[in-house]
């Protein structure tokens, strides 16, 4: 990845987030919410980006390496885990830092934890990982793959 | 269930939606990088090669809302919930997204997009958790 074209790339995704309605809590919770009146539209930016992903995650292949096919307890749990701290507060990883422009207390508040939450994960696997290299010969080395 | 004409907004989602794919799409052919905001803020803390390129794509993310503000009048991305709720939840996220290694982006904008049936799981799994909470949170306390 060079940084302009990265760059580039984070921008184009910030602003189809934006004009998405994924970056509105309060849109993300209309959608979630199916017992209320339903706002149907989250499912046309799933719905958008996935169409297109199709068509060029399938012309990346030979670029990527094939995805994990690993299904485990950390896979669900961790899923589980997420989608409830997203029902309660309606931000996304994305949207939480496209929201950190609009400096508001909460905005704020929401991404510092996430951060948080990230660094308390890595510091556990860091320790888990350690204790088990440290019975083993191979070092343990870790797989992170997202997908 | 009724549905809510009043903010529905079936084209400006689709069409972020396909600016959604199409970039991290874009990112998969030229970087061989799948792109997942949460793998990409864990990232910060590696210092590899690839760092100044994830905190670049971070910057951009960043400043989306403010270049699209110069065209269009953006609405505060406000929760309206309290400071105990966002501060949990918060956690709930940073922590969830890196024991699952994924978040809505890498599983599923990405994975669903390369057919993972791994991100499917993921995929599956945090709506119903994010419906179910919604239901309980919104409805039964």
């Amino acid at each position: 990845m060079r940084p302009l074209f990265s760059l580039f790339v984070g921008l184009v995704f910030g602003i189809g987030l934006c004009l998405s309605g994924m970056t509105l809590p309060s849109k993300v919770i209309g959608f979630l919410d199916l017992s209320g009146a339903w706002d149907p539209s989250l499912a046309f930016v799933m719905g958008g980006a996935i169409a297109v992903g199709l068509v060029l995650f399938r012309a990346a292949r030979p670029r990527l390496a094939p995805p994990s096919n690993r299904i485990d307890p950390a896979l669900a749990t961790g899923s589980v885990l997420f989608g409830v701290g997203w029902g309660l507060v309606g931000y996304c990883p994305g949207p939480a830092l496209a929201a950190l422009s609009s400096l508001d207390p909460k905005a704020l508040a929401f991404a510092a934890a996430m951060i948080l939450g990230t660094v308390l994960h890595r510091l556990i696997a860091a320790l888990r990982d350690g204790v088990a290299a440290f019975g083993r010969r191979d070092g343990g080395a870790t797989v992170d793959a997202c997908a | 269930m009724t549905i809510d004409w009043q903010n529905f907004t079936p084209w400006a989602s689709l069409l972020g939606g396909v600016l959604i794919g199409l970039s991290a799409g874009v990112l998969a052919l030229r970087s061989g990088r799948v792109l997942g905001v949460s793998g990409f803020v864990s990232g910060l803390f590696d210092r590899d090669d690839e760092w100044t390129s994830r905190l670049m794509l971070l910057a951009g993310l960043i400043a989306a809302p403010l270049v699209v503000g110069l065209v269009v009048p953006q609405s505060a991305p406000i929760p309206d919930v309290g400071w105990t709720t966002v501060i949990l939840g918060g956690l709930l996220v940073g922590f969830g997204t890196r024991m699952a290694s994924g978040c809505t982006s890498g599983h599923g904008v990405c994975g669903l997009s390369r057919l993972s049936l791994r991100s499917a799981v993921a995929t599956g799994l945090f709506m119903a958790a994010a419906f179910a909470t919604v239901f309980i949170v919104r409805h039964l306390i």
